[in-house]
């Protein structure tokens, strides 16, 4: 069996994914697995995806050659993919597009979304608003006070946000919320999932929604670069922007994968998201993945500058793909990405979300070890005026004034 | 034959609908737990499940996860739990004790390690909320080796053809959750619940207890009148948290003292 073969037909990646949950849950996940089965190659339903990727989400996303920042770093190209310009500034809609179609065929008339930074929330909302749809989005009360201005934006577009107070009241609280909203209200009710995680047919359906990513490089990268990229980079949280880059290219043996987590604030100090680097396989949110847990098999607080990848698991197929050394996984601290992140900014004109500037970051580090005429191809997955508050208080800078310093010498 | 089969043999015997409260080990101490338990066995219980704290209890409503996050305050894990019911066991070895729980915790101690410890600490089945049984062969396997019944919930959305399913890796009784949602929800429909009931009757054939939504003496009796056993938790841990610790085991045996005398009466104009 190919890699890209997988999962099995009960969602298995090796002994990653599956389905974990109450038997509440199993009747309404076996009538999505059958759902999706049916509309996965459908012409109808592909058409309608492409369709609305192509005249409301403003895709293909271009590839850009971030030429002065290569020129500085002094070693290999590095490339952009642009998700930051999709519409609502991150790859989060793609995946909600084709949850709602689905919705949509499906009949069930409100749509369900946990959130943590709120992008993925913003993404439910808007494409709610588009398909006529109820939206009720789970949210942690402590991400609520922390992200303001997306709560705002997904009530501006008429979703509910329910504030969840119970465990770390973050976002894992708020999926743990949302799945049992999804077990009371399952006649009416979809659950879309923002990530490659949970339950199949979750890590699967949002790869494949998410896929169009790297399906987009295939073609692009030939035609603007020459050739495919010597290695792919990522940022891992879930996991869904890397996956949707990685999918297409896992056949392609000769491009490197790599996946970056959070290592907050040291991956010594305890406080990080690197479920990959530091964690141990378990059972969360219904599928078998790496976790950050302590020896009693509770799962962790996290910590990550950036709210999108403060997640203790992760796809269960980057379990696999890590287990099989398809991809690697490394990690980057909140500094660092801090860094890139100004970098980007200064240098290329670009503001980039702060999971993404995660991958920047590596990126950066790699390209000094390599050649000119090397390729590094970056998922810049979203764009980061959702972060001007973070970057504001965590560089210690009045909102109003200029970051100094020389860009280029800031990173070193 | 194990404590389980003999409980529900014994009260089929007689005439007598199983009792079957749900404490979290640990809520709101470990002592109190332990106390709590035996004074539910004096008020009538007949099965006490004993749920295994866990960071993320996704099937549960608020009650219950107050009650975990109680005993996660004071660092109360699975280990400390599997004590608990070696504890029990020391004035009481007739009463089954079925431990409920997620599937981490089971996991990260391993579990080889943990059928083999519940074995010896005096557990009798396993209900893990998360391994429905597809997920749940190997796992069922190992707790038969160990002579622990793996016991399996039924929902209203589960289809016939699951059922066979179920029945396949199931011991000592199903658990039919009577509600759609979580832990604590809303109100029962009983007329929808003896419809079900009857289903699950042509394809499992051990006792169904039920739970979900059970809160007072008369929806006690009102299932009761269908189900092999009544399971009653939220309500149980609403006692245990409102009030002084140190009574606590009263007010929950007190509680459940009222619902063992009105299952009772029912089965005696039954009979």
């Amino acid at each position: 069996m190919q890699m890209a073969d997988l999962p099995d037909s009960r969602g298995h990646f090796g002994p990653y994914g599956g389905v974990f949950v109450a038997e509440t849950l199993v009747h309404a996940l076996e009538e999505l697995v059958e759902q999706y089965a049916r509309n996965r190659n459908d012409p109808g339903f592909i058409h309608e995806f492409e369709d609305e990727l192509t005249h409301y989400v403003g895709r293909p996303t271009p590839v850009y050659h971030a030429r002065r920042w290569s020129e500085k770093v002094g070693g290999a190209q590095i490339w952009f993919k642009r998700e930051d310009l999709n519409h609502t500034g991150a790859h989060k809609i793609n995946n909600c597009i084709g949850q709602a179609l689905l919705a949509k065929r499906l009949g069930k008339p409100r749509v369900i979304a946990e959130t943590g930074a709120g992008q993925h929330g913003v993404a439910t909302a808007t494409v709610a608003a588009r398909f006529g749809m109820e939206c009720v989005v789970y949210m942690g009360s402590e991400d609520i006070r922390r992200q303001a201005q997306n709560v705002f934006r997904m009530k501006l577009l008429g979703a509910s946000v329910v504030p969840v107070e119970s465990g770390s009241k973050t976002l894992k609280d708020a999926l743990n919320e949302a799945m049992r909203d999804w077990v009371t209200n399952v006649e009416s009710t979809f659950y879309i999932i923002g990530t490659v995680a949970g339950p199949h047919p979750y890590p699967m359906m949002v790869r494949d929604f998410q896929s169009v990513i790297g399906k987009e490089c295939l073609v692009q990268m030939p035609q603007a670069a020459g050739r495919q990229p010597d290695a792919i980079i990522a940022c891992v949280g879930g996991g869904s922007n890397a996956m949707g880059i990685f999918y297409p290219y896992l056949a392609h043996e000769h491009v490197r994968l790599i996946g970056v987590e959070a290592a907050g604030e040291g991956i010594a100090t305890g406080r990080h998201s690197a479920s990959l680097t530091a964690g141990r396989p378990g059972v969360l949110h219904g599928n078998r993945t790496y976790l950050l847990q302590n020896e009693d098999g509770q799962i962790r607080e996290t910590h990550s500058i950036s709210a999108g990848l403060d997640y203790p698991g992760v796809g269960p197929e980057h379990a696999w793909l890590k287990d099989n050394h398809r991809a690697e996984y490394v990690t980057i601290t909140d500094d660092e990405a801090l860094a890139a992140f100004h970098q980007c900014c200064r240098i290329e004109g670009i503001i980039p979300a702060l999971e993404s500037a995660h991958a920047l970051a590596h990126a950066a580090k790699l390209a000094a070890t390599m050649p000119r005429d090397r390729i590094l191809l970056v998922n810049l997955s979203g764009r980061g005026d959702k972060d001007m508050n973070t970057v504001a208080e965590r560089s210690g800078l009045a909102f109003q004034c200029r970051p100094g310093g020389e860009p280029a010498t800031r990173a070193q | 034959m194990n404590r389980i089969d003999a409980t529900f043999t014994r009260l089929r015997a007689v005439g007598r609908t199983a009792l079957i409260p749900y404490v979290t080990g640990g809520d709101p101490t470990l002592a109190v737990t332990l106390a709590i338990m035996h004074q539910l066995v004096e008020a009538g219980a007949d099965v006490v499940e004993l749920g295994v704290p866990f960071s993320d209890p996704m099937a549960d409503g608020p009650v219950i996860q107050r009650a975990s996050e109680r005993a996660l305050a004071q660092g109360v894990g699975l280990k400390d739990v599997l004590q608990l019911v070696a504890d029990f066991r020391r004035r009481d070895a007739l009463t089954p004790v079925v431990l409920m729980g997620y599937a981490n915790p089971i996991e990260a101690m391993g579990a080889a390690v943990f059928a083999e410890r519940a074995r010896s600490a005096g557990v009798d089945g396993v209900l893990v909320v998360d391994y429905p049984p597809e997920e749940a062969a190997e796992f069922a396997a190992l707790l038969e080796l160990h002579q622990l019944a793996p016991i399996f919930l039924v929902a209203p959305t589960t289809p016939a053809a699951r059922l066979s399913t179920i029945a396949a890796l199931a011991r000592g009784y199903v658990y039919y959750v009577s509600l759609k949602g979580v832990t604590g929800a809303g109100h029962l429909d009983t007329a929808d619940v003896a419809r079900h009931l009857a289903e699950i009757r042509r394809s499992i054939a051990l006792p169904v207890g039920v739970g979900f939504g059970i809160r007072d003496a008369a929806s006690a009796q009102a299932i009761a009148a269908h189900a092999d056993a009544v399971v009653i938790g939220s309500r149980i841990i609403q006692e245990i948290e409102t009030g002084p610790p140190d009574a606590a085991a009263e007010r929950a045996g007190g509680w459940l003292a009222g619902i063992r005398a009105a299952l009772d009466a029912v089965r005696k104009e039954a009979a």
